[in-house]
């Protein structure tokens, strides 16, 4: 065996051991010198992207892997935790590690004169050792811990302006919200573990009746775990907690945010994937609910996203507005394809939410920064005290434009790639929610020409005038985050090809996930 | 009919638990009742872990002259009940400093005289 | 917290090291009774209480730094780490108990049936318990320090 092949075979627990252990580093070697430690932070980011591509790579080539903790061969009955690591969580481990860099180097100047830092780039990279375990494991409970985790580090995270009293109200109510949808999600294990006697997801999945516990552990799992999202109406903890965490920490939350939405569909495809077709009472069959009830609710996330972001007059907390629409896109996308199970046009949908995944985590963090850098240079949230910054800030101007069209789905940009997939297929099942996610996109639009005109054109006010450019390194974020925009905008087939059509599939095709565990009993 | 009682109970502790966090004005009560939804939680994966006629995992403190019972139980609820113990430890710590802090800015714990995000 | 009299002093005293050494038995034990890490650290944690009540919080404060007791909690979760990384180096297999039946230190493999517990065994388990112990230790400490710590400031409110 080679180094490489060892290293692979071990890359799913070296991915999550990595980050956890520099987490427990990083107090001592901040010791040493403040850049000492952010280096180290980003080179062991580095390091574990490493190997994350090294393991994308070979399950996007070779099929789904097995990584068992603690022993080489699974025995019956299988109490070892297991990560199980398809082309779908792989996917997400990517967007993972693209937003924690991102975050790291944009952290570097914008928080540099802040004290505590230590604890910072610790509790960071605790939610992403989380975000991680959430998306490669293939324990159910396993998934709880790591959901627990990402609950309190990015509770404290939030709070990390802990002078102001908004941000302590935002980190209360998240850790409320959180830890009560993390509580429930561990009562759903129990169900599922009073009726089987296991807890991996494989298994279970195999196992699984469908009987009237199953039917309660599902809607809770789509409530607590929807909470998470932050899918309508349980969106509240949203834009306030985004509104008011340093914005470099927005993206790392927004990580854990979409891993939970990444459990969300593996809760759907994945582990009742054997029994979406059984009819319910009426002869209706339970895809078409489920797709429904998520369908319903992601007309609300976007509606109330769009109109609360347009009375907003706190850029932050806007933008954090404009995140719940984004959700709620992927939430209808998502519904659409489970409610056609089946058809083609289910496929395409899932394509479209797939993708807007990564799109969301690009936009909205692209946007979160540029306001990000408007506060460090200005210290002001309120868009009735910003006016034009563009003669000053051209960079940051440009990549707010670049944000603010693909947020608003504009051809040219990534918005446009899965929005466009979205309304293609949600027009095939219904005409009228196509129409709705249309307008949004459009008043989404309306709602950031409004920010651009009121923040970055317009007279210069006096309190502006000697407003800097933001510093390289948030330069530096941002414009990845740009081109990248630019970049799936122009190639989306290159993207839909490589990695969104294989996670899909490895999404639809639970068979193959139960057969990769319950096969080699 | 006994049986069921203690599953009763849990759901009597999460409703309670739930009714404090929705209804209650106060931070330290809203504290209260996420513990006591944890507890209700923990004593149903508890309930879960109990067989009847089922022996503890302990091999050196078998009833002698046995080597493997089938009765043996696997102690998979126990341990999951620990691992949520932990960490609602730290959820609780967390949540009461935030208490703290709170505490500090506004000089006091009602809700609605602490909210200032609203919209 | 303010200090107490000197019955509660002379009472904790007592009981202090009584609970110490229940809480390390409990962690050292970890392999053999019901226990482990962090029960055996939260015994050991409510002595420390023991002495924040009878003392005063601005005793122990002088006595014991927050920040090396961090450092001992960020050591507890290196050493429980860097024991699953041995495990991938001596076994092949990350979190591999490469201790057990080794012969070496706590690598004796147990007599099964009713017998007198062997201290000598698991493998890494007891080493992870250590470690698990040294962090819980650390870290509940550092909590119950900081929150009497900051009941006792008085402007507030």
């Amino acid at each position: 065996m080679t180094v490489l092949e060892a290293l692979l075979q071990h890359s799913p627990a070296l991915i999550i051991a990595i980050p956890l252990l520099s987490a427990f580093l990083l107090p001592l070697v901040s010791r040493i010198h403040a850049k000492v430690r952010d280096v180290f932070a980003l080179v062991m980011l580095g390091v574990t992207s490493c190997f994350v591509g090294l393991l994308a790579s070979d399950v996007l080539s070779h099929g789904p892997r097995i990584y068992i903790f603690g022993a080489q061969n699974l025995r019956v009955p299988l109490v070892r935790i297991l990560f199980e690591v398809d082309s779908m969580g792989v996917f997400m481990a990517i967007i993972t590690m693209m937003l924690a860099i991102i975050a790291v180097i944009y952290s570097w100047s914008f928080l540099h004169q802040e004290d505590g830092l230590d604890k910072y780039y610790t509790l960071l990279l605790l939610v992403v050792t989380s975000a991680l375990g959430m998306e490669l494991t293939g324990d159910i409970f396993n998934f709880f811990v790591f959901l627990e985790i990402s609950c309190i580090a990015s509770c404290a995270l939030i709070a990390f302006w802990v002078t102001e009293g908004e941000a302590l109200e935002a980190a209360f109510k998240y850790i409320v919200v959180s830890s009560i949808g993390a509580l429930f999600v561990l009562f759903a294990i129990g169900i599922f573990y009073a009726q089987y006697n296991a807890l991996n997801i494989a298994t279970l999945a195999h196992l699984l009746l469908f009987t009237f516990l199953d039917k309660i552990a599902l809607v809770i799992l789509l409530v607590s775990l929807g909470m998470k999202a932050g899918l309508a109406p349980m969106h509240m903890w949203l834009p306030d907690s985004y509104g008011r965490a340093p914005p470099s920490i927005v993206l790392i939350i927004m990580s854990a945010t979409l891993a939970s939405f990444y459990g969300l569909l593996r809760v759907v495809f994945t582990f009742y994937g054997n029994v979406l077709t059984t009819s319910l009472r009426f002869s209706l069959p339970a895809h078409v609910v489920i797709g429904w009830i998520l369908i319903a609710l992601a007309i609300v996330s976007i509606l109330i996203g769009v109109i609360m972001a347009l009375v907003q007059t706190d850029l932050l907390r806007l933008i954090g507005y404009a995140a719940v629409a984004e959700i709620g896109y992927m939430f209808l996308a998502v519904g659409a394809s489970i409610a056609a199970l089946g058809t083609s046009y289910a496929t395409v949908a899932l394509q479209g939410g797939v993708l807007h995944i990564l799109n969301d985590a690009v936009d909205i963090g692209l946007l979160f920064l540029v306001a990000g850098a408007i506060y460090y240079v200005t210290k002001k949230r309120s868009l009735d005290d910003l006016s034009g910054l563009a003669r000053t800030m051209k960079f940051t101007t440009v990549f707010f434009i670049i944000g603010l069209l693909a947020v608003a789905g504009m051809p040219p940009l990534n918005g446009f790639t899965s929005k466009f997939l979205i309304y293609e297929s949600v027009y095939q099942l219904n005409p009228i929610l196509s129409i709705i996610a249309l307008l949004g996109s459009i008043l989404l639009l309306a709602i950031f020409v409004k920010v651009l005109y009121a923040a970055f054109l317009g007279p210069e006010l006096p309190g502006l005038k000697d407003v800097k450019e933001a510093p390289k390194s948030m330069l530096l974020a941002m414009g990845f985050l740009a081109g990248l925009a630019i970049f799936i905008g122009l190639f989306p087939n290159l993207l839909l090809d490589t990695l969104v059509k294989p996670a899909v599939s490895a999404l639809l095709d639970h068979a193959q996930y139960i057969s990769m565990v319950v096969g080699g009993l | 009919m006994i049986e069921y009682i203690p599953f009763i109970a849990v759901v009597a502790m999460i409703l309670i638990g739930l009714y404090a966090v929705v209804f209650r004005r106060n931070l330290i009560k809203i504290v209260i009742g996420i513990s006591i939804i944890e507890s209700g939680v923990n004593l149903f994966l508890i309930m879960l872990g109990y067989r009847e006629g089922g022996v503890a995992p302990i091999f050196t403190s078998l009833p002698p002259g046995t080597t493997y019972p089938p009765e043996m139980v696997l102690p998979v609820p126990q341990a999951l009940t620990l691992t949520s113990i932990v960490i609602g430890v730290a959820v609780l710590a967390l949540m009461l400093s935030l208490v703290m802090h709170i505490y500090r800015k506004y000089g006091t714990l009602d809700v609605r005289k602490i909210r200032r995000l609203k919209e | 917290m303010s200090e107490m009299t000197k019955i509660v002093k002379t009472t904790a005293n007592i009981l202090f090291p009584f609970t110490m050494i229940f809480g390390l038995y409990v962690i050292v034990h970890g392999h053999l009774t019901p226990g482990g890490g962090f029960q055996g650290g939260a015994i050991v944690v409510s002595g420390c209480a023991l002495l924040l009540v009878a003392y005063g919080s601005s005793w122990v404060f002088d006595h014991i730094k927050d920040k090396r007791l961090a450092t001992f909690e960020s050591l507890g979760a290196i050493g429980f780490i860097t024991i699953a990384f041995l495990g991938l180096v001596f076994s092949a297999v990350f979190f591999g108990n490469f201790l057990t039946g080794s012969g070496t230190l706590f690598g004796t493999t147990p007599a099964t049936g009713s017998t007198l517990s062997n201290f000598n065994t698991g493998g890494v388990l007891p080493l992870m318990n250590f470690a698990v112990g040294v962090k819980v230790i650390a870290g509940l400490f550092v909590i119950v320090l900081v929150m009497a710590h900051a009941s006792s400031i008085k402007e507030w409110g």
